[in-house]
């Protein structure tokens, strides 16, 4: 096959491959931060402080990408994925884009029901989405855990598909979304 | 990389040989596992020793019961309201709004130490003070201060061990003596203050007793000069010892009715003093007094004038964090800090899903 014979991209455009990457960083920087405040005592204030200007920043950026990904020509799938494969493809990037929505709404709405100002830096808070009421600031703590794994083991899911894509198959799946051109790197 | 394989014609890579690619599979599998270690890392799975929030408050736990709905510790209060009038003496210290002249609304907390929501009041036990300052544009000031001039405690962990070693015995109903002897021994800042607690007479009641904020902070003001202070909420009330009819009284709310009694004959006010500490003066350790003669910044006056009974949206569903605070202060390296903030917020979230249980304070008991 020879890349003359379609028109289509060969790679995610240059803000998707972009966006990507930057936020694939904020994502498991936030994962991380997560679990580590949760479980220190040293640590816990200054994590924290970071936790949730990240993750509004995460918010903004999920809805910027989503808003991107509908004006920008997607790369075809490979042909080493069966058409089972592209719709378990598709279907994991879009719980990916809905976890990366509500997770920071969850956050931002728990400490609203528990009337903690939700400073993001300085001076700067948000003002509160929910009313003040302790029962639901306990079920949103709960379903910020709950969601932060379940983003974690969709991540791990999303990581293993392309580690086995482009390690094992080496289909070059990978070059889609390489922040170079990715032609360079033939092989691994 | 294995040397089996012809390079690839076009893009279509060679196949590779079972060998090659059994190895490529163990290695995405290590990688993955790495990965999912590594978060497993970060969250203490392989730390079971270390002290967490969690592990923190299951000791209160273990130590008291789990009272439904209450918190873990300063479980017995009730409800205050009012406002703090500024003089603008503080602002020399600090540019956080509050300090600025003019009247800001608060909530409060009065409180006994320990996890028993019905524990009878004692004049030894310790009273807790928890104040949160409304300010401009939804900034909040939060602190939780107690009746002791030093906190017995330099880290988390004394904190932790002396709860643990505190735990009644399940046949005297008392702590063991030779846990607390030991503990003495190896904490000599926690015999110093319980020798200075006790040379301290004991005041009658909230009213007029001084709650101290203990930790340390950082003050900075419009010039950007930070300076450590602590704090502390003075009465004006006068002081007057504890009675010794008042401690056989049978009244086992006695400390939270007679404050009801107080504040419905008038409001009670407080002032707000300023410790300004200098350099040399320990800022990582809540055990150690500064010396007395530091300056002492009057910055003006708190007025109390309604109280309540713990009940839904009030002072009861408040987490009194110690580092929620306004621009113009920050915490110092005192080590209890974020270790209170991650605790008190794990505290805070076990109740708020619990079922809530009265409390030993009732409407009934708060009404004139
Ligand atoms: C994509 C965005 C986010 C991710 C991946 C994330 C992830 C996490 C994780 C893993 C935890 C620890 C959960 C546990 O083990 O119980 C956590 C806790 C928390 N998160 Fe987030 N979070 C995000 C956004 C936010 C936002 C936007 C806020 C607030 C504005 C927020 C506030 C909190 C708070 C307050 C806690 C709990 C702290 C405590 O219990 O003391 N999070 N988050
Ligand atoms: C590592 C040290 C400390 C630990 C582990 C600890 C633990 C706790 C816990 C678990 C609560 C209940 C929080 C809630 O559910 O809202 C609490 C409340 C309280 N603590 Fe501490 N504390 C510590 C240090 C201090 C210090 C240094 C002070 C005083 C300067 C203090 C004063 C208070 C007061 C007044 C309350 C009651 C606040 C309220 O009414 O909500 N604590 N503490």
């Amino acid at each position: 096959m020879s890349a003359t014979m379609t028109t289509e991209p060969r790679q995610f455009p240059v803000s998707m491959r972009v966006l990507h990457w930057l936020m694939a960083a904020m994502v498991l920087t936030m994962l991380g931060i997560g679990v580590a405040m949760v479980a220190s005592l040293s640590y816990y204030h200054r994590l924290i402080s970071i936790h949730r200007p990240l993750g509004i920043l995460i918010l903004i950026f999920v809805v910027i990408r989503f808003v991107n990904r509908r004006f920008s020509t997607m790369p075809p799938f490979p042909a080493t994925m069966s058409s089972q494969e592209r719709f378990i493809a598709h279907a994991s990037e879009m719980l990916l884009y809905a976890l990366l929505f509500v997770q920071p709404l969850v956050g931002w709405g728990m400490l609203s029901a528990a009337r903690y100002p939700i400073v993001l830096f300085g001076g700067l808070h948000l003002f509160p989405i929910l009313p003040h009421s302790v029962m639901l600031y306990a079920a949103l703590r709960k379903t910020h855990t709950a969601l932060a794994y379940l983003l974690f083991a969709v991540f791990i899911a999303h990581f293993s598909a392309v580690l086995f894509h482009t390690v094992v198959l080496r289909d070059r799946l990978l070059s889609r979304m390489a922040l170079g051109d990715g032609v360079g790197s033939k092989e691994y | 990389m294995p040397s089996d394989e012809t390079p690839p014609a076009g893009n279509q890579p060679a196949p590779l040989s079972v060998f090659s690619t059994l190895a490529r599979l163990a290695g995405v599998g290590v990688i993955i596992l790495l990965v999912i270690a590594g978060f497993l890392y970060l969250g203490g799975w392989f730390n079971p020793h270390e002290l967490t929030p969690a592990r923190f408050v299951n000791g209160f736990q273990k130590v008291f019961g789990i009272h439904s709905g209450f918190r873990r510790n300063h479980a017995k209060g009730i409800c205050v309201r009012g406002f703090f009038e500024s003089n603008g003496n503080g602002t020399r210290l600090s540019k956080a709004v509050v300090f600025g002249v003019g009247r800001v609304p608060v909530i409060g907390r009065f409180s006994l130490g320990g996890g028993n929501p019905y524990a009878s009041d004692d004049p030894e036990a310790i009273r807790g003070f928890g104040l949160l300052f409304r300010l401009r544009d939804g900034e909040q000031w939060r602190m939780a201060m107690i009746n002791r001039p030093v906190f017995p405690f330099h880290t988390p962990r004394d904190f932790y061990d002396n709860l643990i070693a505190s735990k009644p015995d399940p046949k005297t109903h008392k702590p063991d003596p030779k846990k607390m002897v030991a503990f003495m021994a190896s904490h000599p800042e926690f015999a110093q203050a319980v020798k200075i607690f006790q040379s301290r007479p004991v005041s009658s009641g909230f009213d007029n007793s001084t709650f101290n904020g203990l930790n340390a902070f950082r003050f900075t003001n419009a010039a950007g000069v930070t300076t450590p202070v602590r704090w502390s909420m003075v009465p004006v009330d006068a002081f007057k010892p504890e009675g010794t009819a008042q401690s056989a009284n049978l009244d086992k709310n006695y400390l939270f009715d007679d404050f009801i009694t107080r504040i419905h004959n008038a409001p009670v006010q407080w002032r707000l003093i300023l410790t300004v500490g200098q350099s040399g003066d320990r800022t990582d350790d809540a055990t150690i007094p500064w010396p007395a003669d530091r300056e002492q910044v009057d910055a003006g006056r708190l007025t109390l004038d309604a109280v309540e009974a713990e009940a839904p949206g009030n002072c009861r569903d408040v987490n009194f964090d110690p580092l929620v605070l306004p621009v113009g202060i920050a915490p110092s390296d005192d080590p209890l800090l974020s270790a209170r903030s991650a605790i008190y917020s794990k505290s805070f979230t076990r109740r708020a899903g619990e079922k809530k249980e009265p409390s030993a304070i009732t409407p009934a008991d708060v009404r004139k």
